[in-house]
């Protein structure tokens, strides 16, 4: 066993864990976590992807032990307290960009991975950012309308709110990294504090 | 599937991490980005007693330039190679196959180093680094050592490193006045290469002074296409003298057949590729 320590969803867990086991495993098995899903198991459909400080990852491929002193972020830690969607959340609710929805929490992490670093991102763009998750059902055309939605929503609430545009940041520019935080900005950051053992 | 038991360890720095591998014994294998050998591991196509995980070892992170070299560590992420200005400025034909790889969860935690010491013949950055001479340097129980690319490469996932050997970084040269380019031909749903090619080419106006051509996925390890170099040394820079010199692009290659593409289409392919990624590179 080795002793791990990550904060997912804005709570810090730390937990005894096998090294063999799967970050997917843990975060589904262990905190309950089962917003996050499993789809192939071999490591190229992407319905397992969560952020790990800021960046996607296939939970299927990662040992929990390499999360070690990560911040993760599962599709379950998207939302406000008070239960408004993020933005695309709304935007994948609004286009129908689901079928029977079991892409849709991993869609959903590389989305909003995607728009993390290129705010604005042409439909090609976005087909390629989104390479590494399969859909079997919507054929991806309400999905590209979904994340264009969002990220236009994203936008405009930039600009409205007083906090300085972020935008800017990433966008394939060399050696920039956008800001690696919680997504969606500050109104969708969830509580800190709680420790669980 | 979930992997059989190992004993994990972290080590700090490179020295530690050799120390860990030799007391472990042959059983032991070094973990990078995870991204081949987790989904080996889940197949139990592999069955290691420890892994030994590079991810904090600092020394093995980033690009920095020394005189006409770039040194790359081998745990810099594909993604951060791909954004790297040293990379994008001296060494373009990497970043631009890296782009081609996996997709953005893979590049976010797949390592140039891991993608070169796994061996694959299917993998991008082994012909990029056999077209560019790379040198690798590698730390094990004697010290260190370096290697070159084309004694690097062995067989099929089979590299010149030993069980107890660590790949620190990979030294490659700053090619100025040199046009690259990398061309690869994969089915949309999977980025793997049914065939790729890297091709560095050195231009004096019309002529052509030299050509560098490896090709992924033609044989069990990466092939340089030393036909297609000297029939091009000296020739004019032009679409003609191009496609001559392809025809002998297939030389030497060993393709498989498989459930993507036989042997005969591979070889057809890599001609038609060859061309169009010496075309790219001398900007004809
Ligand atoms: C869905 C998917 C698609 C992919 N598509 C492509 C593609 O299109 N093109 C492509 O090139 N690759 C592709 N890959 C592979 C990817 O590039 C991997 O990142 C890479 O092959 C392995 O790098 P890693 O850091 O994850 O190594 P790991 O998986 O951690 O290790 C791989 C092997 O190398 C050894 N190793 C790693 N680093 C070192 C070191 N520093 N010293 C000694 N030994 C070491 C390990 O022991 C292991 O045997 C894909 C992978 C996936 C899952
Ligand atoms: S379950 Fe992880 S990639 Fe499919
Ligand atoms: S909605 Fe069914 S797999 Fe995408």
């Amino acid at each position: 066993m080795t002793t791990i320590s990550m904060t997912v969803d804005g709570v810090r867990y730390d937990d005894d864990v096998e090294p063999r086991t799967l970050l997917v495993h843990h975060l589904r098995d262990r905190l309950g976590k089962v917003g996050t899903v499993v789809g192939c198991d071999t490591s190229n459909c992407g319905a397992c992807t969560v952020l790990m400080d800021g960046k996607s990852v296939k939970s299927c491929t990662v040992f929990a032990v390499q999360a070690d002193g990560t911040d993760i972020t599962t599709v379950e830690g998207l939302a406000a307290r008070d239960g408004e969607m993020h933005p695309v959340q709304q935007a994948f609710h609004e286009t129908h960009a689901l079928q029977c929805g079991y892409c849709t929490p991993g869609m959903i992490m590389s989305a909003v991975d995607l728009l993390a670093e290129n705010p604005d991102p042409s439909d090609a763009e976005i087909r390629e950012g989104l390479e590494g998750n399969l859909c079997r059902c919507t054929g991806y055309q309400n999905i590209i309308k979904a994340v264009r939605e969002a990220g236009q929503a994203m936008q405009t609430a930039t600009a409205a709110s007083p906090e300085p545009a972020t935008s800017d940041a990433g966008n394939g520019v060399p050696g920039q990294q956008p800001a690696a935080t919680a997504p969606g900005g500050p109104a969708h950051t969830t509580a800190v504090g709680e420790v669980r053992t | 599937m979930i992997p059989v038991a190992f004993d994990y360890s972290r080590p700090a720095g490179v020295d530690e991490a050799v120390q860990t591998l030799t007391d472990a014994g042959e059983d032991a294998k070094v973990l990078a980005g995870g991204q081949s050998l987790i989904p080996m591991l889940r197949l139990r196509f592999a069955a290691p007693s420890m892994l030994v995980d590079l991810g904090s070892i600092g020394e093995m992170h980033g690009v920095r330039e020394d005189g006409d070299d770039l040194v790359i560590g081998a745990m810099t992420t594909h993604d951060e190679v791909l954004k790297n200005p040293l990379i994008r400025a001296h060494a373009p034909l990497i970043a631009q196959a890296t782009a081609t790889v996996a997709d953005r969860q893979v590049r976010h935690l797949g390592t140039f180093g891991g993608s070169l010491a796994h061996a694959d013949p299917a993998g991008d950055m082994p012909s990029v680094a056999t077209a560019l001479d790379a040198t690798f340097e590698i730390a094990g129980p004697s010290g260190r050592r370096s290697v070159a690319a084309s004694e690097f490469f062995v067989d099929y996932l089979t590299s010149a490193l030993e069980p107890d050997e660590v790949l620190v970084s990979v030294r490659v040269p700053k090619l100025a006045g040199w046009g690259t380019h990398y061309e690869k031909f994969n089915r949309v749903a999977q980025a793997w290469a049914l065939v790729g090619v890297a091709a560095a080419v050195r231009r004096n106006n019309g002529t052509i002074e030299e050509a560098r051509v490896a090709l992924t996925n033609m044989a069990s390890k990466p092939v340089r296409a030393h036909g297609v170099e000297e029939a091009l040394a000296g020739a004019p820079a032009t679409a003609e003298s191009l496609a001559a010199a392809c025809d002998h692009a297939a030389e030497g290659t060993e393709p498989t057949s498989d459930a993507s593409a036989s042997a005969d289409y591979r070889t057809h392919l890599a001609t038609v590729l060859t061309r169009r990624a010496l075309e790219s590179a001398a900007g004809i």
